[in-house]
C-alpha cells in the first residue's frame, strides 16, 4: 500500500524524512501508523527504532491520529508580540478543543508551533498547507467556518 | 433615488477607528442636519484612503479633494467652509494624495534585486535579466583558485548568523584531495523573525542556484543539497521545479558547456525542529537521522555529510556569489562599512507601521530602517526597544537607534547582527513578556542531547514563569543570567549559548519592567 | 541539452522581448505570488484580473507572476506596466479594487491612486 510512495524514491536512509512526510501527508488522518513505519523499515532497511526516533525528534511528525485539517499556530515571539495568544484562546474556544487535541468531527486538530517565516503579517498560522496571515478573532472564525462549509 | 449633490467618504481602517473615525462620523452627521445638508450631502464609510494619509482621512466627491488628520473639532469649520461657501480648507487637506513614496530600493538590492520583479517559475526570465553569466564566466573563463580568491577579496560574510568569512570556509575544502565533497545550503530558516531565505528562494530561486554551482566549482564539489525547512512549502516547490529547467537547459548535468565538470543539486527537507538549522545536526538529519548537532572537530568542512568534506552555507550567503563573480570584489566591497561589505538582507517587523523586508549596504541605522523602510512607527507609538538578530539576539535599548548596523559597530555594544531580523517594540511591550515567549521558545526547541541545555532552559523558563507570576525576587534576574552564562560555557552547541545575549540585554537595559513585577 | 550558443541565444531573446515591448500586449500586470501574497489573498486577485480581463475581452494585457518584493503589511502588491514603462505599484489589493484597477487604470489610463504605495520599481 505504500509502494506507491517509495516508488519515488531511492532506497537510501537519506529519503527517511521525504517518506515520512509522504505517507503522513496521504494518510486521511495525517499521522504514521505502526505499519508503515514497519514498511519503511524493510524498504530502507533501517531499524524500526531508528524510525521511531526521528519520528518523535520532528515536531511535523505524529503517530496519533489527527484531524483533516491541522492548524498549527505560530507562538513565537513576533507573533506573541502581535498578540498569538488571543487567536489561541479564540480557536480553542471556537473548535471546543485545547492543544494538540482533535475535534469529535475529525475536522480539526489544534497545534502551536515556532516561526513559521511569514513575521511580517504577524499572527500567523498554517491550516495544512496553507499560510493565514493578520489574523484577528473575526477572520479566524471566518476561516474556519470557510473550511466547515467545503467539508 | 435620493441625489446627493456630494459624497463625504470616511476611511476606515483600524488606524482610523483608533484615531476617533466613528466620533467624527457622527459630529460630522450632526453638523450637516444642523445646516440642513443632510439631504444634499452624504456620509458613508470605505476602507482605507491612501496608504500615506494620516489619522483620520475624509475624501469629498466630486471635489476629490482628501483631507487628513480631522478631529472633531474641525468639523463646524469643514462644514462651513466647504459645503456651505464651497471653499476647501486648506490647513486639512492632505500632504501628499498621491505617494510615489514608498522605496523598495531596487537600486541598492544585490540578492533579491530580482525578486518582485521577475517570474520566478520562468528559467528564461531569469537569464534575460544576465542570469548564469556569472555561472558561465566562473566555469570557463576562471580557475577554482581565482574564485575562492575573488570571493575571499570580496569580505563576504557568513549571512546565517555567525558571520564567518565565506571564501576562507571554502579554502579549507579545496584542497582536500576527496573523491567526494558536498555543498549543503542551510535553507531551514528557524531563527523567529527570520524569511529573508524564503523570499530568496520564492522570488529567484536561480540567484541561489546559480551561486551553488559557482561554489561547487570553487571548492570541487559534484553534488549540492538544499536542505529546505518543511514548512516552506512553496520553496520547495520553486526550487524542484528550477532544478529541472537546469537539467533541460544543460546548465546542470553532466559535462557542462563542455567543461568536462559534472554537477547536479538535490533537495531534502526538514520537519519542524529549530536545531536543525545548526550545521552538524544539519547535516545529521540530512543523512535521515535525528537532528542532535555532532561534536566538533571534526569540522564539516573536513568530514561532513556522509564523511566527506561539506560546505554548509546559509542561503543568503550563496545568492551574494553571483553578483561578486559578475561585477568584482572591488565593487562589492566599495558597499558597506568597517570591514563589513556589500548589502544586507533585514526583516522588519513588531510595531512598525509598514513590516516586510528590505536589503541595504552594511552600516545603516536602525533609525534609518525603521523610518524609511518600516514606515516609522505603528499609529505614531513611542519606540521602546528591538529584538536584533531573533530569539538568539539582543534587546536595544532606544541608545543604539543611531548605531551603524555592521559587524564591528554592533560588537562594541555586544549586539550582534545574526540574521538580520529586527522586531521593533513600541512604548507599551512588557520585556518580561518578551523575554518569556523567548524563553519558551528555547525550552521548546532544546534538541535534549547535553544536560546544561535540556535542563537550563527549563529552569530559565521556570524562572521566568515565577517572575511573569508576580513571585519571582531580585536575585532571580543574577540567577538566570549565570545560569545562562554557564551554559554559554558548556553547552555542546550554539543554541544552548543563545538565550544568555537576549536574558542579560533585556535585564541590563529593561531592569526597571522586571523589577516592576517583583515587587 | 543546451549548449552554451544556445544560452546566448536565449538570453538575446530575452532581453528583447523586455526592451521591444511586445505589440501584443501593451499592459502587463504583475501579481507578487509569495507566500505572504498568496496567504493575503493573491490566488484571488490574480483570478479576478484575469475574469475581469476576460470579460471585457481585452487581449492586448497580460497576467503574470513574481515574488515578494518585501513589503509584507501591503500585501497582496501588484504591478501595472503600460507600454512596458509606466509602472505602477498597488498595494493591499482585493478583487473588488482589481475592478476599479481594470476600468479606471488599464481601460481609461488613469491610476487609481488610493490603492498606489509606489510608482517606482
Ligand atoms: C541553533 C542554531 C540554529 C541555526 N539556524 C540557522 C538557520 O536557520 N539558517 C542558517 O543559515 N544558519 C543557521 N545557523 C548557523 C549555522 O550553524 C551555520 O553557521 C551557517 O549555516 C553557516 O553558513 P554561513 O557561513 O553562510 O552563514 C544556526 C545555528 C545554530 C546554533
Ligand atoms: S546545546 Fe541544546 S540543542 Fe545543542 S546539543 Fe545541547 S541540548 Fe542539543
Ligand atoms: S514569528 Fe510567527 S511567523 Fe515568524
Amino acid at each position: 500500500m505504500y509502494q506507491e510512495i517509495f516508488k519515488k524514491y531511492e532506497p537510501t536512509k537519506d529519503n527517511l524524512i521525504y517518506i515520512l512526510h509522504d505517507i503522513q501527508d496521504n494518510h486521511p488522518q495525517q499521522y504514521i501508523t505502526e505499519e508503515a513505519v514497519l514498511s519503511v523499515s524493510k524498504y530502507l532497511n533501517v531499524p524500526i527504532n531508528h524510525i521511531y526516533g526521528v519520528i518523535t525528534f520532528y515536531g511535523m511528525f505524529s503517530m496519533k491520529a489527527r484531524g483533516k485539517n491541522i492548524i498549527r499556530l505560530c507562538e513565537s515571539p513576533p507573533c506573541y508580540l502581535k498578540g498569538c495568544d488571543n487567536i489561541y484562546r479564540k480557536l480553542k474556544e471556537e473548535l471546543n478543543i485545547k492543544q494538540n487535541e482533535t475535534t469529535e468531527d475529525g475536522l480539526f486538530t489544534l497545534e502551536l508551533c515556532a516561526c513559521l517565516g511569514v513575521c511580517g503579517n504577524a499572527p500567523v498560522m498554517m491550516i495544512n498547507n496553507d499560510i493565514y496571515g493578520d489574523l484577528t478573532e473575526e477572520k479566524v472564525v471566518k476561516i474556519i467556518k470557510d473550511i466547515k462549509g467545503e467539508k | 433615488m435620493k441625489f446627493y449633490r456630494s459624497h463625504i467618504l470616511l476611511g476606515m481602517s483600524e488606524t482610523s477607528i483608533e484615531a476617533g473615525a466613528k466620533k467624527i462620523e457622527l459630529a460630522l452627521k450632526s453638523e450637516l442636519s444642523k445646516r440642513n445638508l443632510q439631504d444634499e450631502i452624504d456620509v458613508l464609510e470605505t476602507g482605507p484612503l491612501g496608504f500615506f494619509a494620516k489619522g483620520v482621512c475624509l475624501k469629498v466627491y466630486p471635489e476629490n479633494v482628501l483631507y487628513e488628520n480631522v478631529t472633531v473639532e474641525d468639523i463646524p469649520e469643514l462644514v462651513e467652509e466647504h459645503f456651505l461657501k464651497g471653499r476647501p480648507v486648506k490647513r486639512l487637506l492632505a500632504t501628499t494624495t498621491r505617494v510615489e513614496a514608498y522605496d523598495f530600493n531596487y537600486k541598492e538590492r544585490n540578492v533579491l534585486e530580482n525578486s518582485g520583479i521577475i517570474d520566478p517559475e520562468d528559467i528564461e526570465e531569469y537569464i534575460g535579466v544576465g542570469g548564469y553569466e556569472a555561472w558561465e564566466k566562473a566555469l570557463l573563463k576562471m580557475k577554482p583558485e581565482e574564485i575562492i580568491a575573488e570571493v575571499k577579496e570580496s569580505g563576504l560574510r557568513g549571512r546565517g548568523g555567525a558571520g564567518f568569512p565565506t571564501g576562507l570556509k571554502w579554502s579549507f575544502t579545496a584542497p582536500i584531495d576527496s573523491p567526494e565533497k558536498h555543498l549543503v545550503i542551510n535553507a531551514d530558516e528557524g531563527e523567529p523573525g527570520t524569511f529573508k531565505d524564503r523570499l530568496i528562494m520564492e522570488g529567484d530561486p536561480h540567484k541561489l542556484l546559480e551561486g551553488m554551482m559557482i561554489a561547487c566549482r570553487a571548492f570541487g564539489a559534484n553534488k549540492g543539497f538544499i536542505y529546505i525547512r518543511g514548512e516552506y512549502k512553496l520553496c520547495i516547490e520553486r526550487l524542484k521545479h528550477a532544478i529541472n529547467q537546469c537539467r533541460s537547459y544543460g546548465i546542470l548535468g553532466q559535462d557542462i558547456f563542455g567543461s568536462g565538470f559534472n554537477l547536479d543539486f538535490d533537495i531534502k527537507v526538514g520537519a519542524g525542529a529549530y536545531v536543525c538549522g545548526e550545521e552538524t545536526a544539519l547535516i545529521e538529519s540530512l543523512e535521515g537521522n535525528r537532528g542532535n548537532p555532532r561534536f566538533k572537530p571534526p569540522f564539516p568542512g573536513v568530514k561532513g555529510l556522509w564523511q566527506t568534506p561539506t560546505v554548509v552555507n546559509n542561503v543568503e550567503t550563496i545568492a551574494n556569489v553571483p553578483t561578486i563573480i559578475n561585477k568584482g570584489a572591488e565593487w562589492y566591497k566599495s558597499l558597506g562599512v568597517n570591514g563589513a561589505t556589500g548589502t544586507k538582507v533585514y526583516t522588519l517587523m513588531g510595531d512598525v507601521a509598514m513590516p516586510g523586508l528590505t536589503e541595504v549596504p552594511m552600516g545603516i541605522t536602525l533609525r534609518d530602517i525603521i523610518n524609511k523602510y518600516g514606515g516609522g512607527m505603528l499609529r505614531g507609538k513611542k519606540f521602546k526597544g528591538a529584538l536584533v538578530g531573533g530569539a538568539a539576539g539582543v534587546i536595544l535599548s532606544d541608545k543604539l537607534l543611531d548605531v551603524k548596523m555592521d559587524y564591528e559597530s554592533l560588537k562594541e555594544y555586544t549586539a550582534v547582527l545574526g540574521s538580520g531580523a529586527i522586531m521593533v517594540m513600541g512604548e507599551e511591550v512588557d520585556m518580561v513578556e518578551m523575554l518569556w515567549s523567548i524563553l519558551r521558545f528555547f525550552r521548546h526547541e532544546s534538541c535534549g542531547k547535553c544536560f546544561p541545555c535540556r535542563l537550563g532552559t527549563q529552569q530559565l523558563y521556570n524562572i521566568i514563569c515565577k517572575i511573569r507570576d508576580g513571585e519571582g525576587k531580585e536575585e532571580d534576574l543574577e540567577s538566570m543570567i549565570l545560569l545562562s552564562d554557564a551554559m554559554v560555557k558548556s553547552s555542546f552547541c550554539a543554541l544552548g549559548q543563545s538565550p544568555y545575549m537576549p536574558i542579560k540585554s533585556s535585564i541590563l537595559n529593561f531592569r526597571n519592567d522586571f523589577l516592576k513585577r517583583i515587587k | 541539452m543546451k549548449t552554451l550558443a544556445d544560452l546566448r541565444k536565449i538570453r538575446e531573446k530575452a532581453q528583447n522581448d523586455m526592451k521591444l515591448r511586445n505589440s501584443e500586449t501593451r499592459v502587463k500586470v504583475v501579481v507578487g505570488m509569495g507566500t505572504s501574497g498568496i496567504a493575503m489573498g493573491a490566488r484571488e486577485v490574480m483570478k479576478a484580473f484575469l475574469d475581469e480581463i476576460a470579460n471585457r475581452q481585452l487581449h492586448d494585457v497580460l497576467v503574470t507572476q513574481t515574488g515578494e518584493k518585501g513589503l509584507s503589511s501591503m500585501e497582496p502588491v501588484v504591478d501595472v506596466i503600460i507600454d512596458g514603462v509606466n509602472s505602477v505599484t498597488y498595494g493591499n489589493m482585493t478583487a473588488e479594487k482589481v475592478k476599479r484597477v481594470v476600468a479606471e487604470h488599464i481601460v481609461n489610463g488613469n491610476p487609481v491612486n488610493d490603492f498606489i504605495i509606489s510608482t517606482d520599481k
